[in-house]
């Protein structure tokens, strides 16, 4: 599938008014999610940022359909929405819209569930790495070595790659995704809109007040994660592993830039030693061997 | 009048349950195992593998997913059905909750047992009475047929009143017990409960944008939002006493709407009382109506809605006296609830049963002459 970004849909579903932070990543995963699946999709949303970004009831600065849920209730709750529309004859996606908190940690057990019943779902964690609704505690998805509130002097403990870990479950498709890179999520969700059974996407979206930055940098943020190798896009299609451009190119680490640029960007990692730091890239490194060996096995 | 062609079956509590679910025809149905509800969805799900019930049945991971799911569903226009008991029922508490102020229909059977620790999976109300505040209609059914009758008729409340609906089934007292059961026929049963209107309590379809959920602009709607609960409750009583009597009208069997009375008419003592044990209650009365005793018994068919203004009839008896299957740190639940319907000084609670500690007739017979003589304390505890 290629396209032009400005040949995508041009109605608006993230609307004026809503109440996200300013440079918020999440809301512009949000808004390819729009352009992919606005029509038709019914978005379930646990407790997290994506609640309290519609904006004040009785409006919505969401052009969708929405149903707010109980933290730990997402993956559930939407498989109770799809099986009510096979039963009563309604085409649509039922779509999960949630964090890391509710996704990895609280929501797990549902999460699970749905993806070994193979529930007809479509999960987006929206992965701001830490619960940023409450004001950035740690999360288990939050990398190692980052500041939060809750883990003041840096978490001590690795990330946890809940992609993989739904694609363990032989789910029919998994994906990461990028908010710098909205052809290949955009892609990634019409792919999952036509496959029948649990579909997990995995989107990673920086969030400025969290991870200190400057708002203005949001996409850059995302783009170096990428480009050093933090963050692989990758895919498990149909029982088979592999990249997607851009880190297709980074599997060659030579071409991979130095994990200090991304780092350096944001004030949750402004601690770090020089001996943080080669932890973490090993990690990386540890991380793309991982992946790598997927890929060929595949 | 008797409909025709009724069946009768010979069924245990829970199966009596799964035949009406079955006869309800729900699109979506989710449970989790535990005893003593097991045999519910076990039962539900051999009814749709087989093909005789069209409803998607799904297996979930936890109790509280299970409310999740039905939850979803029924947002979503299903008609939709759970089961659970016990810690069943305290996991799935904040989804019961979320359910109850979304206004969503769902029904579901609790197999009442008791709350560990220690594991006891025998009969206590505690679990379903967790329920009270959060706007679910409470029903408690005292036979095997009434639990079937109970289960049709909340369907159709629910979905009327847009309040999910618990049928209390007491743990193996009804749940594993057989009893012959009347079924009705199909048509009769489609004619009281007609297909849900699935754009209540919203339209959720893909394409209309509604958010449903988000935060208030102003806390007021909210309160007012909660307040409709309060009056959707006070409606509620009027549609489950139509309910009672539409349903008595096509099968023949009518309970009295919210409560049951027994032997009330010329008593000076009244018995208070919810579910199975009422039929031991009932036996003891009509012994002590033999032996002289002006004593009767109103049975709480529903304690949500609760039915107050039935209840304040008991001011106009000399002695009130509650039975409680439920225990907590300020007595049992009917005996603060029915005290605070009446103006009277004093209402004698007896909480007995608890833990599944048996209570037949006998215990009946003794403990209401004894509270009838006055030697009880406003509380009193039998263990």
């Amino acid at each position: 599938m290629t396209f032009r970004l400005d040949q995508l849909p041009k109605t608006k579903y993230v609307l004026p008014g809503n109440a996200a932070c300013a440079g918020c990543g999440m809301m512009i995963g949000w808004k390819i999610l729009g352009m992919a699946l606005g029509e038709e999709s019914v978005l379930t949303i646990p407790a997290s940022c994506a609640s309290v970004v519609q904006g004040l009831s009785p409006k919505s600065g969401i052009n969708m359909p929405i149903l707010n849920v109980p933290f730990a209730s997402a993956a559930a709750v939407a498989t109770g929405i799809s099986e009510a529309f096979k039963t009563l004859g309604v085409r649509g996606h039922a779509v999960v819209w949630a964090g890391d908190g509710g996704t990895a940690d609280i929501g797990f057990a549902a999460l699970s569930g749905a993806a070994e019943r193979n529930s007809d779902i479509i999960y987006i964690m929206y992965d701001n790495e830490a619960y940023m609704n409450t004001g950035i505690q740690r999360s288990s998805s939050t990398p190692r070595s980052a500041w939060t509130t809750t883990t003041p002097s840096g978490k001590r403990e690795r990330k946890k790659d809940v992609a993989l870990l739904m694609a363990m479950h032989g789910a029919p498709y998994v994906a990461t995704a990028s908010i710098a890179y909205p052809q290949d999520f955009y892609r990634k969700l019409k792919r999952a809109a036509e496959i029948e059974g649990f579909k997990f996407i995995h989107l990673h979206t920086p969030c400025p007040p969290g991870w200190r930055f400057d708002p203005a940098k949001t996409v850059e943020v995302a783009r170096l994660a990428v480009e050093t190798g933090a963050w692989i896009l990758w895919e498990y299609d149909n029982g088979h592993f592999k990249l997607n451009p851009p880190s297709t190119l980074y599997a060659d680490k030579s071409k991979r830039k130095p994990l200090r640029e991304y780092l350096k960007l944001q004030g949750r990692f402004a601690h770090l030693t020089d001996d943080d730091i080669k932890t973490l890239e090993a990690e990386v490194e540890e991380k793309w061997r991982f992946l790598l060996s997927l890929v060929h096995k595949s | 009048m008797r409909a025709v062609a009724v069946q009768k079956l010979a069924l245990t509590g829970n199966y009596a349950v799964a035949y009406a679910v079955k006869m309800a025809k729900p699109h979506v149905i989710a449970a989790y195992p535990i005893t003593p509800q097991t045999s519910i969805v076990e039962k539900l799900s051999e009814f749709v593998e087989r093909g005789e019930l069209k409803a998607r049945f799904v297996n979930v991971e936890s109790e509280f997913s299970a409310m999740s799911v039905v939850y979803g569903a029924a947002m979503a226009g299903a008609r939709v059905f759970t089961a659970t008991s016990s810690h069943g029922l305290l996991y799935m508490y904040e989804a019961a909750w979320w359910a109850a102020l979304s206004r969503a229909p769902v029904v579901m059977a609790v197999v009442t047992r008791t709350i560990g620790p220690p594991w006891n999976i025998h009969v206590e109300h505690n679990d379903i009475l967790t329920l009270r505040d959060s706007g679910w209609v409470i029903a408690m059914a005292e036979t095997v047929q009434e639990a079937f009758d109970l289960t049709l008729q909340a369907f159709r409340i629910a979905e009327s009143a847009l309040l999910p609906t618990a049928v209390g089934v007491d743990g193996f007292i009804l749940s594993h017990s057989t009893e012959p059961v009347e079924i009705p026929p199909q048509d009769v049963v489609d004619k009281f409960l007609p297909p849900r209107n699935p754009n209540a309590p919203m339209t959720l379809r893909p394409g209309v944008p509604v958010a449903f959920g988000n935060l208030p602009s102003d806390n007021r709607m909210h309160a007012r939002h909660k307040v409709a609960v309060y009056n959707a409750h006070q409606e509620a009583k009027g549609l489950v006493r139509q309910a009672d009597y539409e349903y008595g009208k096509l099968t023949g069997r009518s309970y009295g709407g919210l409560v049951e009375t027994f032997k009330m008419g010329d008593a000076k003592h009244v018995v208070v009382c919810a579910g199975s044990w009422c039929s031991d209650a009932k036996d003891a009365v009509a012994k002590l109506r033999e032996a002289g005793l002006p004593v009767g018994l109103m049975r709480l068919r529903f304690i949500r809605p609760f039915p107050t203004e039935e209840v304040r009839r008991l001011d106009d008896y000399d002695t009130v006296i509650v039975y409680d299957r439920d225990i907590t740190p300020s007595g049992g639940v009917l005996g603060v609830e029915v005290k605070a319907a009446l103006s009277r000084a004093k209402v004698v609670n007896i909480v007995a049963g608890i833990a599944g500690v048996d209570f037949d007739s006998r215990g009946f017979y003794q403990t209401i002459q004894d509270a009838v003589e006055g030697k009880y304390k406003e509380v009193e505890f039998v263990v």
